[in-house]
């Protein structure tokens, strides 16, 4: 059993619920149970997992999947577009791209890696990063940000929206954009939306390694403190290429332990069921992937930018390549492991993903009209997988003669950190939770190691007027001793 | 004078898909100079598609609403926070003034009331009805386009 994860009399303890009460597939809640001097015996992050994707999808068109999976995640649709649309090739028999087609997926996906990387930190982490995770409540947030910082504010604003138009230049739309189809592509690329994102991404790539620089001396200014939060030791996962190098849209597994010794190596993702398996646990609907030939004890393991830059042995691109020795320094050698360290990662991914676009848009192919494969034998069984923002995500299908979706099992990278996040938030309480008077600063703590992740707790539906947060303190009999609630103006 | 209307939601979530659905009715109704933007979610860059506009309308749902539906004026507060991905509408008007450093323009929420917003779920009948009623109400304000009228059409929440 996991530290912290299972009290031995959970019936004389408090129970404190962290609970956000907003959207509809993404709610999750942390629960902690304390004993009467606020020693921490039990946290958990439970999340109700995306209740009822399976079903959405089964009984559809497969052709009609890509398009339609964008809609399961207001976050990151193009991730789950593209993942869909690898599974689809297979299906659909077409077993390799043209050229001009798999560049335009490309562009299309590190688009959205870099507007997803720069909503993320500029949005989410740097309120707590730059502003304090015990600063104001009301004023921690992007328009704190833009208060204090106005230019790196406003460069996260310019960074979203040139990743926003590079989805929209491939995709076609800014939302459900249909560029990818079973076989390929359904829109080249004109050489004016070409030259207009070129004239672009030089500034795009110098805002990016700011970015990066900024992350690091954040963590150079304290680094006991930026290094440690939330660390724990765990394996790793991520594709590589065939050279080992770090890719985003297409490659083998690799997974390492956590002092970065191999698992195993070039898995084709297709077999992914047997090196992989999910566990179930009672207190949580999500499920609990893990290393199958490990077990579920010391099998789990982390997915996402911390991960991705160190199962690879490089990154193909040169400024981003650059930060990540740097970044890996600090491990003199073996891996790094703290929550904190996700955000420096990631805008070392979102330069990358910066260089990639200006080399695919210098590249000829990507001007092509070829933009179909050739088509072989159909199959019933389809697998895609892609480095989604957050994570490794799998996409599985199985279909039928009357071409209708009959299978459908998604691995999302949420659910691929799941006990990942839960021991950075049992680091998180064991360090600054346990033994101390419960305050609105401390709940930050143990959201700011769950952000850490930028895991998708909330995506595609809202509503005006929801409780982001709710705080009960419950006894040991379950009678309600305490609310705190932090309303839609952020106070406590 | 231009009107950019922003309609966000997710119409695969029933009645979450009430802006985008009013949206569409206004791309139907060919409005003359109109920007229409839609997407799942208000986010940071939303701001930048203020720049230019002399008026601005949001289309929303919300479970806590008055039905059939909410009109108000709207204006830039940078004390709005969330612990999502989303933003609210008065933080993308904060967004302009800080750090775009632009005025947003005169800004309206008609917000709908909406019931049911799980995966997968059809618009609600009650919804349905709404969106007729919001639709009503949403055509006279798009043929008197004009702050002060809107301000005198205000449902008071």
């Amino acid at each position: 059993m996991a530290f912290l994860e299972t009290a031995t009399s959970p019936e004389k303890l408090r129970r404190i619920a962290i609970d956000p009460l907003t959207r509809v597939e993404g709610h999750g809640k942390v629960t902690l149970l304390l004993d009467a001097e606020n020693k921490v015996h039990q946290v958990r992050l439970h999340i109700v997992e995306f209740r009822g994707f399976e079903v959405f999808i089964e009984g559809r068109p497969f052709w009609e999947v890509p398009v339609t999976v964008q809609r399961l995640c207001g976050i990151c649709p193009v991730s789950h577009h593209l993942a869909a649309v690898k599974a689809m090739d297979a299906i659909a028999g077409y077993r390799r791209l043209t050229p001009t087609a798999e560049k335009l997926r490309r562009l299309m996906h590190y688009g959205q890696i870099l507007q997803s990387h720069a909503v993320h930190f500029f949005h989410l982490a740097s309120p707590d990063l730059l502003l304090g995770f015990d600063s104001e409540p009301t004023r921690r947030n992007i328009v704190g940000v833009a208060a204090e910082y106005p230019d790196i504010a406003k460069q996260g604003v310019l960074l979203r929206k040139f990743g926003q138009e590079v989805i929209r230049h491939t995709s076609g739309k800014r939302i459900h954009g249909t560029g990818a189809i079973p076989g390929g592509v359904n829109k080249a690329l004109t050489k004016a939306e070409r030259d207009e994102m070129r004239a672009g991404i030089d500034e795009m790539i110098l805002w990016a390694r700011d970015a990066v620089r900024l992350v690091e001396k954040l963590h150079l200014s304290h680094p006991a403190f930026y290094n440690t939060f939330g660390e724990f030791r765990s394996n790793m996962m991520g594709l590589v290429d065939r050279h080992g190098a770090l890719d985003l849209y297409h490659g083998g597994l690799r997974a390492r332990d956590a002092d970065g010794g191999t698992i195993f190596d070039h898995v084709d993702y297709t077999t992914y069921q047997d090196v992989l398996q999910e566990e179930v646990k009672p207190w949580t609907y999500m499920k609990f992937p893990h290393i199958k030939a490990l077990g579920p004890e010391t099998g789990w393991y982390k997915v996402g930018p911390l991960a991705r830059v160190q199962v690879c042995a490089f990154i193909p691109s040169e400024l981003a390549e650059n930060e990540r020795k740097n970044l890996l320094a600090l491990g003199g050698g073996k891996p790094v492991h703290g929550a904190l360290l996700y955000h420096w990662a990631r805008m070392i991914e979102a330069l990358h993903a910066a260089e990639v676009i200006r080399d695919l848009l210098d590249d000829p192919d990507i001007l092509g009209t070829d933009l179909m494969a050739d088509k072989s034998e159909r199959q019933e069984e389809g697998i895609g997988v892609i480095e989604a923002p957050r994570g490794t995500l799998f996409h599985h299908y199985r279909v039928g003669d009357d071409d209708l979706v009959k299978f459908c099992r998604l691995i999302v990278s949420t659910t691929n950190n799941n006990q990942a996040m839960n021991e950075a938030i049992r680091a998180v309480a064991a360090e600054y939770v346990d033994g101390r008077v419960i305050t609105e600063g401390l709940m930050n703590h143990i959201e700011v190691a769950i952000r850490a992740y930028d895991p998708c707790l909330s995506c595609a539906t809202h509503a005006i007027g929801q409780m982001p947060l709710e705080v009960d303190l419950v006894d040991g009999d379950g009678a309600l001793v305490s609310r705190r609630r932090k309303n839609f103006s952020g106070a406590a | 004078m231009k009107l950019v209307v922003f309609g966000w939601g997710n119409s695969a979530r029933g009645d979450d898909g009430l802006g985008p659905l009013l949206l569409a009715r206004v791309a139907q109704a060919n409005w003359p100079d109109v920007t229409l933007i839609e997407d799942f979610q208000l986010q940071i860059e939303h701001a930048l598609d203020l720049q230019g506009s002399e008026l601005a309308l949001f289309l929303d749902a919300g479970r806590n609403t008055p039905a059939p539906f909410a009109f108000r004026e709207i204006h830039p507060r940078a004390d709005l926070t969330h612990t999502s991905h989303a933003l609210a509408p008065e933080s993308v008007l904060s967004i302009c003034e800080t750090p775009l450093g632009f005025k947003p323009p005169p800004s309206f929420l008609l917000c709908v009331r909406g019931d049911t917003f799980d995966l997968g779920a059809p618009l609600s009948a009650q919804g349905a009805r709404r969106l007729e009623q919001a639709w009503l109400f949403l055509r006279e304000l798009g043929a008197e386009r004009n702050p002060e009228v809107w301000r005198a059409r205000i449902t008071g929440i």
